[in-house]
């Protein structure tokens, strides 16, 4: 198990490598200048302009030079190493500001919105997840089924802007202007983060149920299962104890492939409701052409993805011991 | 038993209706699943609907009638107007062509793309593949949404780029699968055999491993098309997509239909009812129609008619 976990850690190092490649060259090489944009959205574009912008934002040296730079590993202008090696993202081009403060401060929201959206996700695909697999067939299985289909179909922005929309039209209600901080109002916290959470996870909350349900009924049918049955087991022990254990270790690897999905959900989320979140950092410099900040924020996304994967290997290996890791 | 005679009698209790295949799979949709069957006729009304949108919509998309701007819904105007004085109806109508054209042509192209990516990649094999692998790695490391909207910001807005971006964006995604079939497939003897007769390799390519690789290439397909179509209207709805005044669902939701939403709340309510029952529709029919063409789910004798006759060869012949 210990040499699993250092050889997984150790391949993170290659694959992070080629995902900052593929940011810096997303950004750099993708048809659309970025100097051109951004000149175009300060106004009057000349060409001394261009040439001091395109020294500012050190694009007048190699690509692989920059490269280097961004990364840490060849020297910046003043001579010192400062890129993602150093834990620096550079700084905003319009704040001036270094980005990983930026991230910093908006991490919170988006921690909070994560983990409250996944506890949603639990709370709600596991209970109806077992009972459509243990009566299957049944009433409350199509309901449960079509509950599922309807939440993977409706839109996750049109299901905000409708709460928004009712909410005032009906009780006069709107979402808070201001970031209600957990620290001084939890309830009040808690209020204004619930209905994003649940909308940020509404898909993935579908998926899941279906999950749930068809490795439940795959389970139910092995052997063991009907060997618990005829010990006279009651209902609730063989479904609870020995069945719902073993379906749910798959669960948790799907659960895990949802996260990507459930990030972009972040972003609308985060839009429709106001919070200042990764997300809308994310959407506010991509509207602003501010490139140091989006190449920051996309790269943090993928580090988290990247941790959160392995976590979810882990868990996995540690939940499933006939597994061998080779 | 062995010889034909005994069975003759019972071959002809168990003989089937000989009916086209399609009617035949109307026909169990039908008995088998009615939500299925009605996700197949939404399916089918938006296809019509944006085929036929200029015989349908009474009004042209872009047509102002300044008087009827944020009008409540009338006989003139079936939804009302926008805060344009644009006809709702007639939007939401146009839009459906929108969507049509990013779901097909849009899964058409990852589709390609999964192909050409997995395919290579499982065919070929060894560093190639290993290589190639790592790339979509670090592709996936990249949420969804995000790289789509990166890769937005930088080409610009359009209904072609929004496509080209899906489709490469889903077809990378989903070269996974295809990668998976393909090594499958190519362990098979008669690939060996074709390949010993001196086949070349786009000749193998084509003719003796993507027939087989159809079935994957299917499923991805019908998957796809809801997402592809909830996708674009999600990258519309952040300005990222489809620019207006192109009557894009997701578009119509976004800053404009968010801002005069309290004055006229049809401009929100329509076009994300049509996004969410077309997509659900689609969801259904494909779910429905991978029930009963995936062979490993039917299991004995179907609920609906009767398993086919089984031809008994007489031994020793």
């Amino acid at each position: 198990m210990r040499a699993y976990i250092i050889r997984r850690l150790l391949l993170v190092i290659p694959t992070l490598f080629l995902v900052s490649v593929l940011v810096f060259l997303m950004i750099r090489l993708i048809p659309g200048d970025i100097v051109v944009l951004m000149l175009r959205s300060r106004g009057h574009p000349s060409l001394t302009d261009r040439a001091a912008l395109e020294q500012e934002l050190g694009f007048d040296v190699p690509v692989l030079k920059q490269y280097g730079r961004w990364v840490g590993v060849v020297r910046d202008r003043d001579g010192s190493f400062s890129g993602v090696l150093q834990g620096d993202l550079g700084d905003s081009l319009w704040k001036h500001t270094p980005v990983v403060d930026e991230i910093v401060d908006r991490v919170p929201v988006s921690l909070e919105l994560g983990i409250l959206a996944m506890l949603l996700l639990l709370i709600i695909s596991l209970p109806i997840g077992i009972y459509s697999a243990i009566r299957q067939d049944s009433r409350g299985d199509y309901a449960g089924r079509n509950l599922a289909t309807v939440l993977i179909a409706l839109p996750n922005f049109w299901v905000g802007l409708m709460i928004i929309l009712l909410g005032s039209l009906w009780f006069g209600l709107s979402p808070p202007l201001r970031l209600i901080s957990f620290t001084e109002d939890p309830i009040g916290n808690l209020g204004q983060f619930i209905i994003p959470a649940f909308i940020m996870g509404m898909a993935e909350t579908g998926m899941t149920v279906r999950m749930i349900r068809s490795m439940m009924l795959e389970v139910l049918r092995q052997d063991y299962i009907r060997t618990a049955w005829s010990k006279g087991l009651r209902e609730r022990v063989v479904t609870m104890r020995h069945a719902l254990k073993n379906a749910l270790i798959p669960v948790i690897t799907l659960i895990g492939m949802q996260i990507p999905y459930m990030l972009g959900g972040a972003v609308i989320v985060e839009t429709i409701f106001n919070l200042p979140g990764l997300g809308r950092l994310l959407v506010e410099a991509t509207l602003e052409r501010d490139y140091t900040v989006v190449s920051g924020v996309v790269f943090s996304f993928a580090v988290l993805l990247i941790l959160t994967n392995i976590a979810v290997d882990l868990t996995y290996a540690y939940l499933d011991p006939r597994i061998r890791y080779r | 038993m062995g010889n034909g005679t005994t069975n003759a009698s019972s071959e002809m209790v168990a003989e089937p209706k000989r009916r086209f295949w399609l009617v035949d799979i109307g026909i169990r949709l039908l008995k088998e699943k009615p939500l299925g069957m009605a996700g197949g006729i939404i399916t089918l009304l938006l296809l019509l609907i944006a085929i036929f949108a200029d015989l349908i919509a009474p009004y042209g998309m872009n047509e102002i009638h300044v008087t009827d701007s944020l009008a409540l819904p009338s006989a003139a105007h079936l939804l009302g107007g926008d805060h344009l004085g644009r006809d709702l109806f007639s939007r939401i109508i146009y839009g459906a062509r929108i969507s049509v054209i990013v779901g097909l042509v849009g899964t058409f192209l990852a589709t390609v793309v999964s192909i050409g990516v997995g395919g290579l990649s499982g065919y070929f094999g060894g560093k190639f593949d290993l290589i190639m692998q790592r790339f979509v790695d670090a592709w996936m490391c990249f949420p969804g949404l995000i790289i789509l909207i990166l890769i937005m910001s930088l080409i610009g807005p359009g209904l072609w780029n929004v496509i080209i971006v899906l489709g490469l964006v889903y077809g990378i995604a989903g070269s996974r699968v295809i990668r998976g079939a393909v090594i499958g497939i190519k362990e098979n003897v008669y690939v060996e055999a074709a390949k010993a007769i001196g086949c070349s390799t786009p000749r193998l390519l084509i003719r003796h491993i993507l027939p087989n690789i159809m079935a994957p290439t299917i499923v991805l397909f019908t998957t796809r098309v809801p997402n592809m179509v909830l996708t674009e209207a999600a990258m519309s709805f952040l300005g990222f997509g489809i620019p207006p005044p192109a009557p894009s669902w997701g578009g119509m939701l976004s800053a404009e239909g968010r801002t005069y939403m309290f004055l006229s709340p049809g401009i929100a309510i329509w076009p994300g009812l049509a996004l969410g029952s077309v997509v659900y529709g689609i969801n259904m029919f494909g779910d429905a129609l991978r029930d009963l063409l995936d062979p490993r789910l039917r299991s004995g004798v179907g609920r609906y008619g009767v398993r086919a006759p089984k031809k008994e060869v007489p031994r020793g012949k």
